[in-house]
Order: C-alpha cells, then structure tokens, then sequence
C-alpha cells in the first residue's frame, strides 16, 4: 500500500512537473476565448496548486471519474478496454521466454565449458542486443507485404470464419508473433540466471546421489537439479513486467496491437495527463499483482517457501 | 592456481589474466574501440570543417535511394544523404549517449547504494522503498514520458535514461556494501576514528569496484538501445541530427525498395551493443570466480 502511494506521487509529478501544456487546442490559439480556457482549466482542475491537483486526480482515480482531457471519456474504461490484450499478450511473452529460457539455459548448464555453452550464451546476448523494433520491423514487413500474411491487430479483418476454432486460431497467430518477439530478451535473461544456478545445483552432493543410482541425464537435469534452481526466475517474473510492458510500448505501436503500451504511446503525444498518471498507476498495480503470483509460484515450486 | 602465476599477483591482474584468457574479450573489445575511434576521429574531422566521406546532412535529391555502391558505400537514403556518413556520426551519438547515461546513473546509483548500504537501518528502508517503488514503473514507457514532454534533446535524453536506470546499481552496491562493512579492515577503520566519508571512499568502494565496472559496461548497450528505440518513435534525438535509430525509421517506409536503409543501422546497432554485452559478461566472468 505505501508503495502504491509512493508510486502515484512519483507518477502525478514526473507528468505535471514537465513543461508543456495539456490543452487539446494549441495554447496560444487566438480563436479560443479566455473564458473557455479558464472553464477547461477549471474542469480538470488546472487552476488548482499542484497538491490539490493530486489530490483530485487520485480521488477521481478511486472513483473512476477521471477523465481523459483528450476525449473526456473516463480513463478506467479506456484502460479496461485494452486490458485483456496487455494482459494476454504479457502472459504469452512471459510462458514463451519460460520455456524456451529454461531449455536454453538447462542446455548451457549441461554443457558448461563446452563450445555449446559458449554458442548458447552468444545466442542468449544476441537476443538482448537484437533492436525489438528493428527486427520487429523487418519481420512484419516481410510477412505482410512478402507473403500477404496478415497479423496486425488481433485478428483478421474482412474474413468470416467457419466456427469460433478457426477465428481462435486466427486470434492466436495473431498473439503469437509480437509476443514470441517480446519474449526474445526475457529468453536471454532467465536462461543466463538459470545457466548460473543450475551449475551451482549440479555440484551438489544429492545430484552425485541420483547419478550414482543410474537415472538418466535428462531426468537428473530436469527433474532433480531444474527443481532446485529454478525458483529464483520464477521469483523475478513479477521484476520482468515493468520491462516487458515497456518494450511492448514499441512492438504495440508496430503491430497496430491495441494493448496498454500503445494506449500511453497516444497519450503521450497527446499530453494527455490524466491518462499518463493513471496509466502509470495500473501498471505499477500491475507489477505488484505479478510480485505477489510469483511469491506464491515460488511456494508451489518450492516447499522450503513458506508462505506467512 | 598455476605455478607459474607470480605469488605476489594482485587481485587486478588476476581479473585482467583471466579476462584476456576470455575468448570473447578480444574481439569484442577490438569493436568497441574501432567504433570509438571511428565516432572520436568522425566527429573530430567535421569540427575541422572536412567531411568525410560527405557531408551527412547533404541532400540531393538526384541521387536519393541509391544503392550501395563505390561512390556511396551502404548507399543513399529518401533525401539523397549518404547512408555511410550519417552512420559515422550516428555511431558518436551512440556512444555519447550510452556512456553519459551510464556515468549519470553510476552517480546516482553509488550515492544512493553507498549511504543505503553504510548507514543501514531507517535511512536504507526509506531509500530501498523508493528503489522498489521505480522499479515498479515500465522503464521504456516512463523514458518515453518524460522526454516526450520535456522535448527530445540530446541532453535530455541521456539524462532522463541516466535518472531511471540507477535503480539495479544501486541495489548492487547496498548489497556490496552491506557485506564489506562488516569486513574486519573496515571495522578497524572505523574503530581508528575514521570519517564514514574515508571508510567509504578509500576502504569499502574500491573493494566494489569489480562489479560496479561490471554493470556499468552492461548499462553501455542498455542506454543505446533505449536512444534508439526512441529515435525509431520519432523521440530520440531529433533530424537533422543523424542517428541509428532515426536512419531506420526513416528508412522504415522504403524498406522493401531500399533494403540498406535498415540492414546497415539495425546490424550496427546489434553489434555494437552485442560487443559491450559480451565484453562486460567476460568481465563479470572473470571477476567473479576464485579459482
């Protein structure tokens, strides 16, 4: 709760504080009487001292009165809106860079000091420097233009499907594409941590045990040492968010996604305050949900965790 | 320890033995100063007034989307520039931007991780709340916030980059700290009556300099690739100025028409931020075991 606090106070003052002027007319705009610009100043509370302001803000925040200065709809049902796509698109990311991080970084491990492992970190750095939107860029051009493939947006316009399987799968493919670009870095990242603590496991004495007994390398891979090295990465999920949402503000805007990261992209560019400090504030909400799933993840994994 | 290491090695060299040993350091490192060779020499040349290979923000219009050729090397762009040129001085944008947001935000994090970290007790809650608390917040969307409202500038850029990214070295050098104050040496220092600004300075931060250095070469290619991100949303820094992001997101309209538009900034910027990754992964490497 202090956190959220802090977070809104950090939100409304790195918006308020820049220069600039929120008026969805320019504010030198001869033709805009004075009176109409004190009454919009006054609607939105602009005339206030900045801690009133705050205050207003975060009382029509709770009350769901808010109102974008752009098209004075409330800003909670815009954010609303676009929320399941954030939150699928998120999700997919997030079980994609799991998966494969975890082959790739079980594979590194396996292989310590290998060639292998050397190719797999190279892999692991390349995904990290690859520029999200560069590669973005050409992958959607190629697809769109090369192949006719259509996958911006979230599903295909002007096709009727036959069932609700086929415009499933349609909305899938749609899903998949940004979100397996998304998860590129998040690959590169819990493979590197996992490659580091799976080495760490398998020096251990028990893993000598299971080997001693005769179990294969992959059972003793997966099921003994992966166990007890993978909880710091589901531990970190929730840290993975904040990034992942923030690139997802490029691969959004790329992919004609219509997801949270594009919604502040428009709000930026239209100064909408409003929108930004609430915008800001469910992700930051958002973060701490994805905090808390992962402590209770890391309990399930792990049974020294205890919940208290 | 193999015998012919000299007995009386100190721990530095035994970083900079294993890191050269590193089969990544060399070639990565042989990139990074060629390309801060050919940023320092570009940049040097055009404030001599010379431009070579031509001037990037000369347009002609005759030669616009030309392919690369012995003339024009990676080609020309929409306007008739030279893509080369204006990748040359993209590539001093690049570093200064990657380098100035590090030292931003290296200042800021050791302040911050150091007193946390010393002091301990209500000042450490009180400052690890707030590093929690921006951690919360979507880097890349908060970046593009502030520097959309502020105006994108240059200094603006790195500075807002610098301001958001400090919270990681922070949390590292409060950790660090934490453990090396309760190192003997540091114990008798403080016994002998010494200012906590010595302890700090001479006692406890150069026994943290390995990983500090670390984070600071990874933060390099975190703050480039964030500019360009930028550039690309047409925030970054702002045309005429040339940049890799910008060349790309100009280049984005004519990308099946004019393929080296994208292909030369996109592979530059994955090498040069491949480089300082790989750089700064052996680096840590060889910091970080005993053996």
């Amino acid at each position: 709760m202090v956190l959220l606090f802090i977070i809104s106070i950090i939100s409304f003052f790195i918006v308020t504080l820049t220069p600039g002027s929120p008026y969805p007319w320019g504010e030198l705009n001869p033709k805009i009487s004075a009176e109409v610009k004190a009454n919009f100043r006054k609607k939105f509370h602009l005339d206030r001292p900045l801690h009133e302001q705050y205050a207003f803000i975060m009382r029509d925040l709770f009350s769901g009165n808010l109102r974008s200065i752009k098209d004075d709809r409330p800003v909670m049902s815009r954010i609303l809106e676009r929320l399941p796509a954030t939150v699928a698109l998120n999700l997919t990311s997030i079980v994609i860079s799991l998966s494969f991080g975890t082959l790739l970084g079980v594979f590194a491990a396996r292989y310590s000091g290998h060639w292998q492992d050397a190719a797999g970190s190279f892999i692991a750095f390349l995904f990290i420097a690859l520029p999200g939107f560069w590669i973005t860029y050409v992958v959607v051009i190629t697809l769109v233009k090369g192949f006719g493939v259509p996958i911006l947006g979230t599903h295909s316009y002007g096709i009727d499907f036959p069932n609700a399987l086929a415009s499933g799968l349609d909305t899938l493919w749609h899903l998949l594409l940004p979100a397996t670009i998304l998860a590129l870095g998040g690959i590169a990242s819990q493979s590197r941590y996992l490659r580091a603590t799976m080495i760490e496991s398998l020096r251990e004495d028990y893993i000598r045990t299971v080997r001693s007994k005769g179990l294969s390398e992959d059972v003793i891979l997966y099921k003994h040492a992966l166990r007890n090295s993978i909880r710091p990465i589901i531990a970190g999920i929730g840290m993975v968010l904040p990034a992942l949402i923030g690139g997802a503000v490029v691969i959004e805007t790329i992919f004609a996604y219509p997801g949270m990261g594009r919604l502040g992209y428009e709000a930026v560019l239209e100064r909408d305050y409003p929108m930004l400090v609430a915008l800001n504030f469910v992700v930051a909400a958002l973060v701490l949900l994805g905090n808390l799933i992962s402590d209770l993840l890391s309990a399930a994994v792990d049974p020294r965790v205890r919940l208290e | 320890m193999q015998g012919t290491q000299p007995l009386t090695e100190t721990p530095t060299s035994r970083v900079l033995r294993r890191f050269w040993a590193n089969p990544v350091a060399i070639p990565s490192l042989t990139i990074i100063l060629f390309l801060t060779l050919i940023a320092g020499g570009i940049v040097l040349l055009s404030a001599t007034g010379h431009d070579w290979p031509c001037n990037p923000n000369q347009t002609n219009l005759e030669l616009k989307l030309l392919p690369p050729s012995p003339q024009h090397w990676m080609g020309t762009d929409n306007l008739g520039r030279d893509v080369l040129s204006r990748m040359l001085h993209g590539a001093s944008i690049s570093l200064t931007v990657g380098l100035v947001a590090v030292a931003v935000s290296l200042g800021i994090g050791i302040t911050v991780g150091a007193i946390a970290g010393y002091f301990g007790g209500i000042t450490d809650q009180i400052l690890m709340r707030a590093v929690d608390a921006l951690l919360c917040f979507p880097t890349f969307f908060l970046i593009l916030t502030v520097v959309a409202l502020l105006g994108p500038s240059l200094l603006n850029i790195v500075i807002v980059i610098g301001l958001v990214s400090w919270t990681g070295t922070a949390r590292l050098v409060r950790t660090e700290f934490l453990t090396l104050r309760e190192t003997e040496y540091v114990k008798s220092a403080r016994v002998l009556g010494q200012k906590a600004w010595h302890i700090i300075t001479r006692h406890i931060l150069p026994n943290a300099a390995a990983p500090i250095l670390v984070t600071a070469v990874l933060g390099i290619p975190d703050a480039i690739l964030q500019e360009a991100g930028l550039s690309f949303l047409g925030f970054g820094v702002q045309p005429p100025q040339a940049t890799w992001g910008n060349i790309i997101a100009d280049g984005k309209t004519y990308l099946l028409d004019a393929w080296w538009l994208n292909l030369f900034p996109g592979l530059a910027i994955l090498i040069a931020s491949l480089s300082f990754y790989l750089a700064g992964d052996a680096l840590r490497e060889s910091a970080e075991s005993r053996s």
